[in-house]
C-alpha cells in the first residue's frame, strides 16, 4: 500500500502547490486547444444498448463542450482492439494508429503494458483525476494489483453481485461457496458460470479460489512465485464436485455474463451473477428479467475492480483522447453513468470528498427491490495478480475442454 | 481493354489472398518481429497441438464440411428430381431468393431460438403436452458434435445450391433427356437422377466445393450454433487472434494454416467420394433398373426442402416476435405484452449503419458486375470458352476466395495493408467485400451470359450495328433479369460479411452486420431480434428489385422477365 501511495504523492504535491497547479492548468489549456476539431476513435465493447446510449450522450457532450468528435467503434471483444494496435505496430505504424482510446480491464491492460502498446503517463494530467482522490482510493491507480502509473484513467467500478428470481426460489439463496455447492445439488441445472476464458467466468474462478484457498496472500504475487498445483487443488476439487450439478451438467457453459442474464430471463437458470451491481435492476426495467428479481453479495465480500480507459502508443489524437477521458471523470458524466435509468455503473469519484452540491448529483432513490443499497457493496475483495487469471484459464481449459 | 478483364479479376482476387496467407504462414513458424519473434521455429505448432480439445475441434470442422454439403446436395437433387411443376414447386422455387438473402447469422439466431430448450417449439408444447413448467435441461443448441451447427448450415446452403442448379439446368435441356428416358420406360424420378444428375453435377461442382470450404471454416454460424468445449477450429482461431495474451497470435497463425489443411483435406475426401459415387453410379445406370418406390423419395425431396425453408422462416418469425416482446416468460407461447420500446431505441442508431451497408454493398456489387460483364463479353468476342467445370482453368482462380477460409488469410491481409501504409477507409472495406462478392456475381451471371442465343447478336451485327452497340443495346437489355439477380446475390453476399468489414475497416466502418454481431455479444434477444430483422430485410430489397424491375420494364415482353 505504501508503495502505491508514494507513486501518487508527487501528484498530490503538484495539486497542492499553487505555482505547479497554475502551470498544470496552462498545460491542460494547451491540450484543450490541440484537441479542438480532432476526431477520437474509441474502441469499446458494444454489447449493451444502455452503454451504447450513454456513449452517444458522451459524444454529444464533448462535441458541444470541447469540439471533439467522438466515434464509438463498436467491438464485441476488447481483445480485437489490442490485436489491432499490435498489427499496426508489426507493420511499423508508430504514429498514425487507428485506435485513440480503448476501454480496458486488467487482463488487457497487463498485456498492452507489457508490450509497450500504451501511451502515457497521462492520467495525472487530467484535471478531474484528482476527484478520485487516489491517495485514499488506491484501487483507481491499480489494475489487478499492477500499478497503472498513469497509463490508464479510471472510468467505473464493478463488483460481483448475485441475483435470483425470488418467486422461482423456495429457499434462501446460497451465501457462500459451500452453500452454493449444496444448493446446486438440490437444484440441478439451475446455476452455471460463463465459460473460460470469458472475463466474468474467470472472475468466478478467482472468487472461488479466494474462498477455498488456505493462503490467499500468494494470490497477490505473480503466480510463478507459488506452487500453483497446491494452491489451486481445493478449487479443482470443488469444481469437480460442482460441475455435474450445473446447467447442462457442466458439459456446456454460456458464453458470457449477458448470456447468463438471458438464460435467467428464459427461466433456464434460477441463480446467476454479474459484474455490474445495477444490472439486475436495469434488466427488470428492460423486460429481460421478472420483477421478482433480487440481488445480493456473498458473505465476506466479492471481487471488485475498477475499469479504465487508455490511449494506445500510436494514437495521433492523444489530446482529443485525453479530453474525452477527462470528461468521463467529470461529476456530470460520472453521475449520469451511475444513474440506474441510464447505465447504473458505479462512480470512481470519491463522493465523500465532493462538495455538497456536486454530491447531490449522485444521490439515487433506492426503492428498487432488485437493486442493492451501496452499503451492501462495502466489502470488496481486491483482484489477484493478472498472472493468476491466465494460469487459472489455462488450467481450466486443460481440465474441462474436449473431454 | 476488355482483354485485360480476366487478368484484372484474377490479380484482384488472388493477390490479396496470397499476400494474406503469407502473413499467416510466417508467424505460424515463429516469425513476427513485432513480438520479438525473428527466427523461424516450430514452437507455435507445438503450442497449437498442446491446446486442449484441438483434435475434437478439427474433427467437428472437418465433419461439418462434408455432412453439410452431402445433406444439402442430396436434398436439392431429390427436390429437383421430384419437381412436377405443381403450385408447391413454384412456391418453393420462389422461396429460394429470400432464403438466400437471409444472412447466415440471422438464420442461425432464428434456429437457436426455435429449438433451444426454452425456445419457441418448447414453448408451444409446454406445459400442456410436455408437462414442462420450466425449460428442460437438454443440450440441443451448441451440442458437442456440431449437429445443430450442421443443421443451421444446411438450411442456408440448400437455397444456394438450388439457385446454382437452376441456373445450370437449362444448359443441357433436361426435359428432353428425361422425356427420352421415360420413353424407354424409366419412372420420372429415376429418369431424372439417371440422365440429368450426371450432366448437372460437373456444372455445380465448384459451388459444391465452395459449400464444403465454407462449412469447414465458418465463424459466425459456429459462434451461435456450434459446439463450445472446444469450439470449431475457426472459432478457436478467432479467439486466439483476439486473446489479450499477444503471444497467442503465433498459435492463431499456426491454427490458420491448420484450418487451410482441414479445408483442403475435406475437399480432397469429397473429391475421392466423387470418384467412388461415379463408379457406383455407372454400375447403377448400367443395370438399367426402371425405378421403384419413387413415392417415398418424392415425398422426401419435397418434404425436406419444405422443412428447411419453414425452419428458417419460423425461426425468423420468433425473432420478430422477440423484437416486440415485453416480459416473455417460459412457457408462454406468446409474450405477456408487446412493446415498441426495442425498435424505438434502435431507430435513431439504424440510419448510419444502414446507409453504410448500402453504400458498401452497392459499391462492391457494381464493381463486381462491371468486371464480370467485361470478362464475359471478352469471352464472347474472343470466342474462347473456359473449360467449364474443369478444375484447372484460369477463371477457376475466381473461386479462390470461396475456397480459402477467410480466417486463414484476413488477419494477414490486415498486416499487409498496414505495411503498405493504407489506413482503414471505406474503399478498403469495399475492396474486401469485392473479394467475396465478385465470385458469387460471376457464378450467378456467367451461365445466363454464355447461354445467350448468339443469333440475336449476329442479327444485330448483320444490320450494321457495332459490337459495342450490340453489347449495350441488345445483350444487356435482354439479360436484364439475370443481371439484376446476380446483382441481388452480390448485395446479399456483401451485406452478410462480418470479418472483412471488421478487420479491414478497423471496426470504424459500422454496418448493420457489425452492429448486429457486437450487440449479439450482449445476449439480449429483443435487441438481436431488431437487428437481425433489419439485416435480413436489406438484401430482400435487392431481390424485390431483381424480380420487380424486369416485370415493370418488360411488361410487354414476357420472355425477358426472368424466371426467378
Amino acid at each position: 500500500m505504501s508503495l502505491r501511495l508514494l507513486r501518487v504523492l508527487p501528484l498530490a504535491a503538484m495539486l497542492a502547490h499553487p505555482l505547479h497547479a497554475a502551470s498544470a492548468l496552462q498545460e491542460w489549456e494547451s491540450v484543450l486547444d490541440e484537441a479542438r476539431g480532432q476526431t477520437v476513435y474509441w474502441h469499446a465493447w458494444a454489447g449493451d444498448t444502455r452503454i451504447n446510449d450513454y456513449l452517444d450522450w458522451v459524444k454529444r457532450r464533448v462535441r458541444d463542450e470541447h469540439e471533439v468528435e467522438l466515434v464509438h467503434v463498436k467491438i464485441d471483444d476488447t481483445g480485437s482492439a489490442v490485436s489491432r494496435v499490435l498489427a499496426e505496430r508489426s507493420a511499423g505504424n508508430h504514429d498514425d494508429g487507428s485506435v485513440d482510446l480503448v476501454w480496458l480491464n486488467g487482463e488487457n491492460f497487463a498485456a498492452m503494458k507489457e508490450n509497450d502498446l500504451l501511451y502515457g503517463p497521462f492520467a495525472e494530467q487530467l484535471p478531474n483525476f484528482s476527484l478520485t482522490h487516489p491517495e485514499h482510493n488506491p484501487e483507481v491507480v491499480t489494475d489487478f494489483t499492477l500499478p497503472t502509473e498513469g497509463y490508464e484513467s479510471p472510468w467505473g467500478k464493478a463488483q460481483i453481485t448475485f441475483y435470483y428470481d425470488a418467486e422461482a426460489l423456495d429457499e434462501e439463496p446460497p451465501r457462500n461457496m459451500a452453500q452454493l455447492l449444496a444448493w446446486a445439488e438440490i437444484n440441478p441445472g439451475r446455476f452455471t458460470y460463463p465459460r473460460i476464458p470469458d472475463f466474468l467466468g474467470s472472475t468466478f474462478l478467482k472468487q472461488a479460489l479466494i474462498a477455498l484457498a488456505d493462503d490467499t496472500d500468494v494470490l497477490y504475487e505473480p503466480v510463478v512465485q507459488s506452487d500453483f498445483e497446491a494452491v489451486t487443488a481445493p478449487l479443482w476439487e470443488y469444481l469437480d464436485a460442482l460441475h455435474p450439478h450445473l446447467w447442462r451438467r457442466g458439459r456446456q457453459f454460456p458464453a458470457n455474463g449477458p448470456e447468463l442474464r438471458r438464460l435467467m430471463g428464459d427461466g433456464e437458470l434460477s441463480l446467476a451473477f454479474t459484474f455490474n451491481p445495477a444490472e439486475p435492476a436495469a434488466a427488470v426495467a428492460d423486460f429481460e428479467l421478472p420483477e421478482s428479481t433480487r440481488s445480493y453479495v456473498l458473505e465476506g465480500g466479492t471481487l471488485g475492480n475498477v475499469h479504465f480507459v487508455a490511449i494506445p502508443f500510436n494514437s495521433p489524437r492523444r489530446a482529443g483522447a485525453m479530453v474525452v477521458a477527462n470528461f468521463l471523470l467529470s461529476p456530470e458524466a460520472q453521475a449520469r453513468k451511475q444513474d440506474l435509468a441510464v447505465w447504473g455503473d458505479p462512480t470512481v469519484l470519491d463522493v465523500t470528498r465532493l462538495d455538497a452540491e456536486t454530491r447531490s448529483l449522485f444521490e439515487q432513490e433506492s426503492d428498487n427491490p432488485a437493486l442493492l443499497p451501496p452499503e451492501a457493496l462495502a466489502e470488496t475483495l481486491p483482484e489477484p495478480h493478472p498472472s493468476w487469471m491466465t494460469a487459472l484459464q489455462d488450467a481450466w481449459q486443460a481440465r474441462y475442454v474436449g473431454r | 481493354m476488355l482483354r485485360l478483364a480476366p487478368l484484372l479479376i484474377v490479380t484482384l482476387l488472388v493477390g490479396p489472398i496470397l499476400a494474406g496467407l503469407t502473413m499467416a504462414l510466417l508467424p505460424a513458424f515463429g516469425y513476427l518481429p513485432a513480438l520479438g519473434g525473428e527466427r523461424l521455429s516450430l514452437a507455435p505448432w507445438r503450442e497449437l497441438f498442446a491446446q486442449p480439445g484441438l483434435a475434437r475441434s478439427v474433427a467437428v470442422s472437418f465433419a461439418s464440411g462434408l455432412v453439410t454439403t452431402a445433406v444439402s446436395l442430396a436434398v436439392v437433387l431429390l427436390f429437383l428430381a421430384s419437381v412436377s411443376g405443381s403450385r408447391l414447386d413454384r412456391w418453393i422455387r420462389r422461396m429460394v431468393a429470400p432464403l438466400l438473402s437471409l444472412p447466415h447469422a440471422a438464420a442461425a439466431f432464428g434456429l437457436a431460438f426455435l429449438i433451444a430448450p426454452s425456445g419457441l417449439l418448447a414453448r408451444l408444447v409446454s406445459p400442456e403436452l410436455s408437462g414442462w413448467q420450466r425449460p428442460p435441461d437438454l443440450l440441443i443448441v451448441n451440442d458437442p458434435w456440431g449437429l445443430t451447427l450442421m443443421a443451421g448450415l444446411v438450411v442456408k446452403e440448400i437455397p444456394f445450391l438450388l439457385l446454382m442448379s437452376l441456373a445450370a439446368l437449362p444448359q443441357f435441356d433436361p426435359e428432353r433427356r428425361v422425356a427420352m428416358a421415360r420413353s424407354l420406360g424409366y419412372r420420372p424420378m429415376t429418369a431424372w437422377l439417371k440422365v440429368v444428375v450426371p450432366a448437372l453435377y460437373p456444372l455445380i461442382r465448384l459451388p459444391v466445393y465452395a459449400v464444403i470450404a465454407y462449412a469447414t471454416a465458418v465463424v459466425d454460424v459456429a459462434l451461435i450454433l456450434g459446439p463450445t468445449l472446444p469450439p470449431t477450429l475457426a472459432v478457436s482461431i478467432l479467439a486466439w487472434y483476439q486473446d489479450p495474451d499477444l503471444s497467442r497470435r503465433l498459435v492463431a497463425s499456426a491454427g490458420a494454416v491448420l484450418q487451410l489443411g482441414v479445408t483442403a483435406s475435406a475437399l480432397a475426401v469429397w473429391w475421392c467420394l466423387e470418384g467412388l459415387v461415379a463408379r457406383l453410379g455407372r454400375a447403377w445406370l448400367a443395370r438399367g433398373g426402371r425405378g421403384q418406390g419413387e413415392q417415398p423419395l418424392r415425398l422426401a425431396g419435397k418434404g425436406l426442402i419444405l422443412l428447411a425453408s419453414l425452419t428458417a422462416f419460423v425461426g425468423l418469425a420468433g425473432l420478430a416476435l422477440s423484437s416486440i416482446a415485453g416480459l416473455w416468460r417460459f412457457p408462454d407461447a406468446l409474450p405477456q405484452a408487446v412493446t415498441a420500446a426495442h425498435w424505438l431505441r434502435a431507430l435513431p442508431t439504424l440510419a448510419g449503419p444502414v446507409a453504410t451497408t448500402a453504400l458498401i454493398a452497392i459499391g462492391a456489387t457494381l464493381i463486381a458486375l462491371a468486371l464480370t460483364l467485361a470478362a464475359l463479353e471478352n469471352e464472347q468476342r474472343s470466342g474462347r470458352h473456359p473449360a467449364e467445370g474443369k478444375l484447372l482453368s484460369a477463371l477457376t482462380l475466381l473461386y479462390l476466395p470461396l475456397i480459402v477460409p477467410q480466417i486463414a488469410f484476413l488477419f494477414g491481409l490486415v498486416v499487409v495493408m498496414e505495411s503498405l501504409g493504407t489506413r482503414p477507409r471505406l474503399w478498403l472495406v469495399i475492396f474486401g467485400h469485392l473479394l467475396f462478392v465478385l465470385p458469387y456475381v460471376f457464378l450467378s451471371l456467367s451461365e445466363a451470359y454464355r447461354r445467350f442465343d448468339p443469333r440475336w447478336s449476329q442479327l444485330a451485327l448483320s444490320l450494321g450495328t457495332s459490337r459495342h452497340a450490340v453489347f449495350w443495346r441488345v445483350r444487356l437489355p435482354m439479360l436484364l433479369a439475370p443481371l439484376l439477380t446476380a446483382g441481388a446475390v452480390g448485395l446479399a453476399v456483401s451485406i452478410g460479411q462480418y470479418l472483412p468489414t471488421l478487420l479491414l475497416g478497423a471496426g470504424r466502418i459500422a454496418t448493420v452486420t457489425t452492429e448486429a454481431v457486437s450487440l449479439a455479444a450482449g445476449g439480449n434477444r429483443r435487441v438481436i431480434g431488431v437487428w437481425a430483422l433489419v439485416q435480413a430485410s436489406l438484401p430482400l430489397v435487392g431481390f424485390l428489385i431483381a424480380v420487380g424491375l424486369p416485370r415493370l420494364l418488360w411488361s410487354n415482353r414476357r420472355g425477358m422477365r426472368g424466371s426467378l
